[in-house]
């Protein structure tokens, strides 16, 4: 390993020294994937903008960081995580204190028999055979540098089990919380979602901080979804910003199923989302919506693929970005129709508003079809607020700050409003609220 | 009311309103007709202050004050209204809170307490049902997915919420089947009184078949070369604008 850069011996090392502590180390064939990864990553490197997949996101500024996993852990007070609770309804929490469970902060609650919520090191002690088994289903494919990193570093995490016909009502919310209290700390959170044929849940994963450090939560998230099961997936980030974050979520989805992705992104200094889904068996289908919002310098990547393996399978996809101040976006959205894959219904849209002229955004529809009798369709937009909207509310007697908030409200609030649960919808609407300029004038007139 | 003294307007340069005169009183109904291109829309959207137009001389002046230094927001809490030619649809913005934001910030600009909901509420159904609109259309983005006819009621609609001194209707007529011709015109009559003016810009004078104007001019090029009653507006209607123009050019 003497030919990898500095910023790779840096984990390489610390993985030696700290690889005997990590959960499952008794293990064999857990410790065996993760010296696999940590060989994989060595081999990887760092992304460079020369890979097409990182043209707009350098990750320079991680690597020049020695993040190390936290140390210690810190003592937070229940009042500090329940802020961050969906109010109007209950849930089963997982809560995730600079990367490790907090039994004391969790209430998973009264469970329908055969579901599983449990925390990923704790789920090694007590089921390793079936973690086993979920670990590995998205480890056969081709992951980015962060996620094999994720691999080999993974502490904890949520492990979530849904047996046949299982059926949860209230949304398992997994609480991501970062103290900020150690400087440079990085957290590998896995999560796992196995979902039997026929079950459902809603699941949501916060990222939040409760103050603005400097450090990096390098995400991976594996759900399978089982023969007409459904999942609802909620992802709302709104780490520090000054925090780096990197997801990596995979999605496999059977005969019938149904997956909806919804992901919003607020806070971070550089954000990079993965998220691939593969439609692997006929009449499954899929939503990916995604919102953006950014401003300062802010840098904020979303690449989407969805793979159309099998017939007749229907994917919808909108993502909006809002960037202001000098902040940066990407969209890259890949469709892949693959031969045989008949009778795809496929749609994107990528529409993105700009507030500022030093504002920025790469978005690239990526539509590739090799089958036949198909209806794709895709479409994005870069725009400035209209003129003409802008008048109209100005006409009616509302200033020029308001009827701005306002426009950009509304070009958020279509993603929001497309959230099935209304618990979580409200709670988007505030963070919305709260993001904008002006939020004050804006709120009094939508509320 | 309102007095427009020698008014010239460019747009991109170009000289489009040339020397206008009008003057409004309150109480009365003014319909400014003409053919295309000769400067009705750009008239009205000058008067409700839209950016863009450069004033190159002239003035505008409303309740004895300078319409002209005032911003569009400022304007329409002032009481100028503009029933728009192509009303915006605005996603994402439900009708009701626009509404009411509306109301609310003409309140709030006169030091008056805001609405509360339930007289709010009862204000919009009364009004709804002048102009026959459905209830659930509260309930949709402001004009989003809204028929030709019902973009054009929902602005007579958010007029009668509004309440202005001056109404000015830029071809309200224009794209609207008979009922809803009349439903317009029947919301427009229910605002006329002694204290508000409303200006009918429009190129067709089958709407002054339900509102009956006081005075009807014609422009063309940019300017009002004729004068008078309703008389003038059938009279425009059975010959065309053409006899009014070689008239002005030979006198």
């Amino acid at each position: 390993m003497s030919d990898v850069s500095p910023s790779v011996r840096h984990y390489v090392n610390q993985f030696a020294r700290v690889a005997g502590s990590l959960p499952g180390d008794d293990l064999p064939w857990l410790k065996a994937r993760r010296e696999s990864a940590i060989k994989r990553f060595s081999e990887l490197g760092f992304p460079s903008p020369r890979n097409e997949a990182w043209k707009y996101t350098r990750v320079a500024p991680i690597e020049k960081r020695a993040f190390v996993p936290p140390a210690e852990t810190f003592e937070v007070s229940a009042s500090d995580v329940e802020r961050f609770y969906l109010s109007e309804t209950d849930c089963h929490h997982l809560v995730f204190v600079d990367g490790r469970y907090s039994a004391a902060l969790s209430t998973p609650g009264e469970l329908p028999e055969g579901v599983l919520i449990e925390d990923l090191s704790g789920a090694l002690k007590r089921d390793p055979e079936l973690l086993e088994e979920i670990l590995a289903e998205g480890d056969a494919e081709n992951r980015h540098a962060f996620s094999v990193l994720n691999s080999a570093f993974m502490h904890d995490g949520a492990v979530v089990k849904l047996p046949k016909d299982g059926v949860v009502t209230y949304p398992i919310h997994l609480i991501f919380v970062a103290t900020g209290r150690q400087g440079d700390f990085v957290t590998n959170p896995r999560v796992v979602i196995h979902a039997d044929r026929g079950s459902r849940a809603a699941i949501v994963e916060s990222y939040v901080s409760l103050d603005e450090t400097v450090y990096f939560n390098n995400v991976r998230t594996d759900i399978t979804v089982g023969a007409s099961a459904c999942i609802e997936h909620y992802k709302l980030q709104r780490e520090s910003r000054k925090a780096f974050h990197i997801s990596d979520l995979r999605v496999h989805q059977s005969a019938g199923s149904g997956f909806h992705s919804h992901s919003f992104s607020f806070g971070g200094a550089l954000v990079r989302n993965d998220i691939r889904v593969g439609l692997d068996a006929e009449n499954a289908a899929c939503t990916l919506n995604g919102l953006f919002m950014a401003d300062k310098r802010q840098h904020v990547d979303y690449h989407t693929y969805i793979d159309h393996l099998k017939p007749r399978c229907v994917s919808q996809e909108l993502y909006k970005g809002i960037l202001s101040g000098r902040a940066r976006g990407v969209f890259n959205g890949a469709v892949y129709v693959h031969p045989g894959a008949d009778k795809t219904d496929a749609h994107q849209t990528n529409n993105n508003l700009l507030l500022s002229r030093d504002a920025e955004i790469d978005t690239k529809p990526q539509l590739e079809i090799y089958a036949d009798d198909v209806k794709c369709s895709h479409g994005a937009t870069v725009g400035q607020l209209d003129e003409n909207m802008l008048f109209y509310l100005r006409s009616r007697g509302i200033d020029e700050q308001a009827a701005r908030g306002l426009l950009v409200y509304g070009f958020a609030r279509d993603v929001i409003d497309r959230i099935e649960v209304n618990a979580i919808r409200n709670r988007l609407a505030e963070s919305l609220l709260r993001w904008l300029p002006h939020a004050d004038q804006v709120r009094e007139l939508v509320q | 009311m309102l007095s427009i003294k020698n008014l010239h307007v460019a747009v991109d340069g170009k000289e489009i309103i040339r020397g206008l005169n009008l003057e409004v009183k309150a109480g009365e109904v003014h319909a400014i007709m003409g053919p295309n291109g000769s400067g009705k829309s750009t008239l009205a959207h000058v008067l409700a202050g839209r950016e863009g137009y450069e004033v190159t001389s002239g003035e505008v002046s409303y309740e004895g004050n300078n319409l002209l230094e005032l911003s569009a927001n400022e304007r329409a809490c002032e009481g100028v209204f503009l029933a728009f030619q192509y009303p915006v649809e605005i996603p994402g913005v439900n009708n009701t809170y626009f509404l009411k934001a509306a109301l609310n910030a003409v309140r709030k600009h006169h030091g008056e307490s805001e609405l509360d909901a339930m007289d709010f509420l009862s204000l919009v159904k009364e009004r709804l049902k002048v102009l026959h609109m459905d209830e659930s259309l509260l309930q949709r983005a402001v004009n989003v997915g809204f028929s030709g006819g019902e973009k054009k009621r929902n602005e007579i609609f958010q007029m009668a919420i509004m309440e202005p001194k001056l109404a000015i209707l830029d071809e309200t007529d224009s794209g609207l089947d008979i009922d809803a011709l009349k439903d317009v015109a029947d919301g427009v009559n229910a605002l006329r009184s002694e204290d508000r003016a409303i200006i009918i810009v429009t190129h067709y004078q089958r709407l002054l078949n339900y509102i009956v104007p006081d005075q009807v001019h014609v422009l063309d090029s940019g300017r009002i070369v004729k004068s008078g009653d309703r008389e003038l507006a059938l009279q425009l209607e059975e010959q065309g604008y053409l006899w009014v123009r070689q008239e002005a050019a030979s006198a």
